[in-house]
């Protein structure tokens, strides 16, 4: 008989091991589901995993567009975190992501045609504060009124993408687009672009800016008192209160913190990868950053880690698609299988396993 | 090693050498960018029957491979970049919201030619890429002018996706087909802000429906408003696909978008060093709309009267807009006689006369 006994505190060296086990369940499980597919399943794991490192035709265009693709889901996943470690859910990232798009991609299109640089530095900021501006809506209704987060901050996201339609089809269309929606490309002018910064290697602002999140909350975890102050909150509700943890403050800084990221995040990528706001400028990093954050053990150095595993699973999906004919829906079973895996496999970290009867009392 | 078993062995080789040599007839590779599911039996479905025509038409003499589901904006850009790595010559991009990324990756491979659907050139588009499009409001004329005999409540409901000239233009062609045979006809519009989304699509035939519409004209592609209408015993058109499974009612006709000619021509003209930089916009004539089978639903005198409207379109003798024709705010748009020209329906964005409500801002 097989029985589960909680550890007292979670197992540091399964934290650290399930992450790579879920990686290698979720291979074989995979493997399988492509053999029933009647794909060869040693191919297609190469093609996912290996080949947009190590392929001589793919590498040297994949590798830095890991960091493209990543650099997003970091910068959104870094700012959930904080919030999920103190008991707080922003699920309505993608929401954020939009509206900070718009305000930053607004902002810019406001002095279009000048070219001056402040306009870009503008165009960050007013990309956080949309992001902060649309995290305070479900921030204040909690504290005020005690509404869930979880609700408000999802139900956004959907009014969100209604005001991104309206903008794309109306009043950020394109003077010049002929009528169709869609704005003025921000990448390609000068004023406005968030440019690659070193010539292949898929640096932009967005990816600069991901990499100082890991670090700033490194830091804020390990050696700042706020961080402390979100742990202890997550982890005992009652005694952090009893600390003199403020959680009306908490509340409003962990949803402002990760709705200001998230609004950056979008900001970065309608100048710079995505070039214009359009109607389906929103493409999920939002909802995908929630599952990089759990991969990612709510570590920094973790969700970097996962940010970049995900954008490989993407990108070398999107490989096996073209190369072996992988139905993109079986990519994206493979994809959930990682996160399956990996919650089903914490069982190991928080609990012991043990073989036999129990012994009667 | 016996004298037989060597002469095997070099046969072996000669014919391993003699395959590449033979396999040397570097196949054409031609790479699809869809936006939805292949199985999605719309937009996308209708594309990759247009694929299909392709390998049948030039067999070993084409490879094609494809993406389904790809985001627009920097995926697109991903997605086409690895197709030509992987030794794409041609590509397809079957979205209007692939066009920035169209043009992007076009600048950078000069050598391969580009086909981007439904979208529009302008002085910067790279000489590479070339568009085209279908007249579906040609076929709308045909629906309409069905609508307007079948209605009895004299209210015909229509499912719009986005308030862009390609939907307002199809509104405004069934409108005007409608009201020629039916004075007292009047339109219900709702705006469904999406092209596929089998609930939200669903809740717009009950809401028009419950509206007093007896018939429905959809601009959405999935086949959730045909359940809806059936078990109400209204009528709809299929739309993109045949959706014959839902004749003879509620399906009594349908519009066909047919890309099959197109691609096998295009395909067969780049491999011959004869494709050229174009602006294609085509309609029943050239069988890119095609009118599906029109049922038994339909009284006969109406089943020949809208076979006549449709011969005369593809015969080039009838325009759908011609005049008289006002405005919505009763200004004339084309005196009596006179016919639209293309650049004016490319970039649409106004209501006929009779036409209630607002397109939304």
């Amino acid at each position: 008989m097989i029985r589960l006994i909680k550890r007292p505190t979670p197992s540091r060296g399964w934290i650290v091991a399930t992450p790579v086990l879920a990686v290698i369940v979720t291979m074989i499980a995979g493997g399988i589901m492509f053999a029933l597919l009647g794909k060869d399943p040693f191919e297609a794991i190469r093609i996912i995993f290996l080949d947009p490192l190590f392929d001589d035709r793919f590498a040297a265009y994949s590798r830095p567009q890991l960091l493209v693709k990543a650099g997003p889901l970091i910068l959104i996943a870094i700012g959930l975190s904080l919030g999920f470690r103190a008991g707080i859910w922003n699920i309505g990232a993608e929401g954020q992501y939009i509206i900070g798009a718009i305000c930053g991609a607004g902002f810019g299109l406001a002095f279009y045609p000048s070219e001056n640089v402040l306009i870009f530095p503008g165009m960050v900021m007013a990309g956080a504060l949309g992001g902060w501006a649309w995290a305070m809506i479900p921030g204040i209704l909690k504290t005020r009124f005690r509404t869930n987060e979880i609700l408000v901050s999802l139900l956004l996201v959907y009014v969100a993408e209604a005001i991104l339609a309206s903008a794309a089809t109306n009043w950020l269309r394109n003077p010049d687009g002929a009528g169709f929606p869609g704005s003025r490309n921000l990448s390609r002018h000068a004023g406005t672009a968030n440019p690659e910064l070193l010539a292949n290697t898929g640096m932009h602002w967005g990816v600069v800016a991901a990499f100082i999140a890991v670090i700033a909350a490194y830091v804020l975890l390990n050696k700042h008192v706020l961080g402390y102050q979100i742990k202890l909150a997550g982890q005992a509700p009652r005694a952090a209160r009893f600390a003199g943890v403020n959680p009306t403050r908490l509340v409003l800084l962990c949803l402002g913190v990760s709705g200001a990221l998230a609004g950056m995040a979008g900001l970065f990528e309608v100048s710079g990868p995505a070039g214009q706001i359009s109607i389906d400028f929103n493409v999920g990093y939002g909802f995908t950053a929630i599952i990089v954050a759990f991969l990612g053990r709510l570590h920094p150095v973790g969700i970097l880690l996962a940010g970049l595993l995900m954008a490989l699973t993407y990108i070398g999906g999107e490989l096996a698609q073209l190369m072996m004919g992988i139905p993109a829906s079986a990519i994206q079973a493979f994809q959930g299988m990682l996160l399956f895996f990996l919650l089903a496999l914490d069982v190991l970290s928080n609990y012991q396993i043990k073989f036999g009867r129990e012994a009667v009392t | 090693m016996t004298k037989f078993t060597k002469l095997l062995a070099t046969a072996a080789v000669a014919v391993g050498l003699a395959l590449p040599a033979v396999a040397q007839e570097d196949p054409f590779q031609i790479g699809y960018v869809y936006v939805g599911p292949v199985g999605d039996y719309g937009w996308t479905w209708t594309h990759d029957q247009g694929r299909q025509a392709v390998e049948a038409a030039y067999g070993d003499r084409v490879e094609t491979v494809y993406a389904e589901n790809v985001p627009e904006g920097a995926d697109a850009e991903r997605v086409m970049t690895q197709m030509i790595l992987g030794g794409a010559d041609m590509i397809l991009t079957t979205s209007f919201g692939y066009r920035e990324a169209t043009e992007n990756v076009a600048r950078q491979f000069p050598d391969v030619h580009f086909e981007h659907a439904t979208g529009y050139l302008d002085d910067n588009s790279p000489s590479n890429v070339a568009v085209y499009s279908a007249r579906f409001y040609e076929g709308r004329a045909v629906m309409g002018h069905i609508a307007g005999h079948m209605t009895e409540s004299n209210i015909v409901g229509y499912i719009a996706s986005y308030p862009i000239p390609e939907v307002i233009r199809g509104i405004n062609s069934a409108f005007i087909h409608a009201r020629q045979v039916n004075p007292d006809v009047e339109f219900r519009v709702v705006w469904a802000y999406t092209w596929f989304d089998p609930a939200v699509e669903a809740d717009a035939a009950q809401a028009l429906l419950d509206a007093g519409a007896d018939v429905i004209l959809q601009h959405t592609d999935s086949t959730a408003p045909m359940t809806v209408l059936a078990a109400a015993g209204a009528y709809g058109f299929g739309q993109a696909s045949d959706m014959i499974q839902f004749a003879p009612a509620p399906r009594i006709s349908s519009i066909m978008d047919q890309w099959g000619d197109y691609y096998v021509r295009r395909v067969g003209e780049a491999m011959d060093g004869t494709w050229a930089q174009s602006n294609t916009w085509e309609g029943i004539a050239d069988g890119m709309v095609g009118i599906g089978e029109m049922t038994d639903a339909i009284p006969a005198e109406v089943r020949a009267s809208a076979t006549a409207l449709r011969d005369a379109i593809a015969a080039g003798t009838y325009q759908p807009f011609t005049g008289p024709i006002n405005r919505q705010d009763g200004s004339v748009w084309l005196a009596a006689g006179e016919t639209a020209d293309d650049l004016t329906l490319a970039t649409l964005r106004f209501y006929v006369e009779g036409l209630t409500g607002d397109i939304p801002n």
